[in-house]
């Protein structure tokens, strides 16, 4: 599957299928700071990704000072 | 993951909740979330005009969408801060945030421009003054929201503020036992003399997670990317630190933050006490008149040392 990460920008390919949850694991990213989201949806943690699906992983964390 | 109330199918996972929500449902959750914030925190009445603090990005967008579709009277100030393509960017989410959302519902935005009142933009601001970026940032966002606030006769400024911004903050304040700035840590800050608005965050209660959540399900178009300024800051590996604890034991970024607030509620009646001592302790800036400790306010002395470019 496709999957498009930020800060920096970035697509990598990533075999499934796939859980979100194992998906945000093999890829080392914390759950609380990031959205998954396919199709213009929100993708919850136990759902599967298919191998020719293509997800955007969103950070959700801003902030100086 | 079905949603917890109505059993369809799930669109967010809510651990620290112990609940799984679909779109209609989260939204439910998430206003449900802020009112109580508000009544909670006596932050404002139906009839109270509100001024928004937006910066383009989801939190200020989402707060002023929430509080749009919650019924109040809340218009919003945008400032620009000369970051190049980056507030180009944000200018222009909030611009389009306004006159979508906020057009339906009869709310303004009003501009500040950094470049234009204070002569240069913001990293320029804060290496002629040899002050890192975001705190120069802050002093300037601060005071000419305040300004507008007081200027344009609102009852209340409200800020975007969450639950992580404030367990992030409350993390570096006790770090540092900095306990002079626990007390400005109320999501709810009184107006405690003339010429100080009264200051409130009523995202408090929901996590970053959540106020992205909503901003992507409610279709609101912010800026994803980060601000090229706030790179390695210490709010952001705060904030790292206390999600991974929040992902490892569900809801102690909740216990940290509002366990702090029950803690200072009983120790002293905090608003009073807080009036107190701004009363005691501020006087009108020589220069501009806003209220300050010292003879000048900060934001004063950063603008006649940003004049002459010397560092003190």
């Amino acid at each position: 599957m496709k999957v498009q990460l930020s800060h920096p920008e970035r697509l990598v390919e990533v075999k499934g299928p796939k859980r979100v949850k194992e998906l945000l694991r093999d890829l080392n990213l914390v759950a609380e700071a990031h959205l998954v989201i396919r199709r213009d949806e929100l993708v919850t943690e136990d759902e599967f990704l298919k191998d020719d699906d293509a997800v955007e992983i969103r950070p959700v964390i801003s902030g100086g000072s | 993951m079905n949603c917890k109330k109505c059993h369809t199918k799930a669109v967010i996972g809510l651990p620290r909740h112990n609940a799984a929500f679909c779109k209609v449902c989260f939204n439910a959750f998430v206003r449900e979330q802020v009112a109580r914030a508000i009544k909670g925190e006596r932050m404002f009445a139906p009839q109270d005009r509100i001024l928004v603090a937006v910066s383009g990005g989801k939190d200020s967008l989402a707060l002023w969408d929430i509080l749009l579709k919650l019924g109040y009277k809340a218009d919003a100030l945008y400032v620009d801060l000369g970051i190049g393509g980056y507030s180009a960017t944000s200018r222009k989410k909030a611009v389009q945030f306004a006159e979508t959302v906020g057009a339906s519902h009869q709310a303004t935005l009003l501009t500040h421009t950094v470049q234009e009142e204070e002569g240069a933009g913001i990293r320029e601001l804060a290496m002629l003054i040899h002050r890192p970026t975001c705190s120069a940032c802050g002093t300037i966002k601060r005071y000419q929201f305040n300004r507008a606030a007081i200027a344009h006769h609102y009852d209340v400024m409200a800020t975007g503020h969450n639950l992580d911004d404030e367990a992030a903050r409350l993390l570096g304040n006790v770090l540092h036992w900095q306990e002079e700035y626990l007390d400005k840590q109320s999501p709810s800050l009184p107006a405690s003399v003339e010429g100080f608005a009264k200051k409130v965050k009523p995202l408090y209660r929901l996590s970053e997670r959540e106020v992205a959540a909503y901003a992507v399900l409610n279709r609101i178009d912010y800026i994803v990317e980060e601000c090229p300024m706030a790179k390695g800051s210490k709010m952001l590996l705060y904030k790292e630190v206390l999600n991974r604890l929040e992902t490892e034991s569900p809801g102690t970024k909740q216990a940290f933050y509002c366990g702090f607030l029950e803690k200072q509620a009983k120790a002293q009646p905090a608003a009073a006490s807080m009036a107190e001592k701004d009363q005691a302790s501020l006087r009108p800036c020589s220069t501009c008149g806003q209220p300050t400790t010292a003879e000048t306010c900060s934001y004063c002395k950063m603008m006649a040392r940003a004049k002459t470019g010397s560092p003190r």
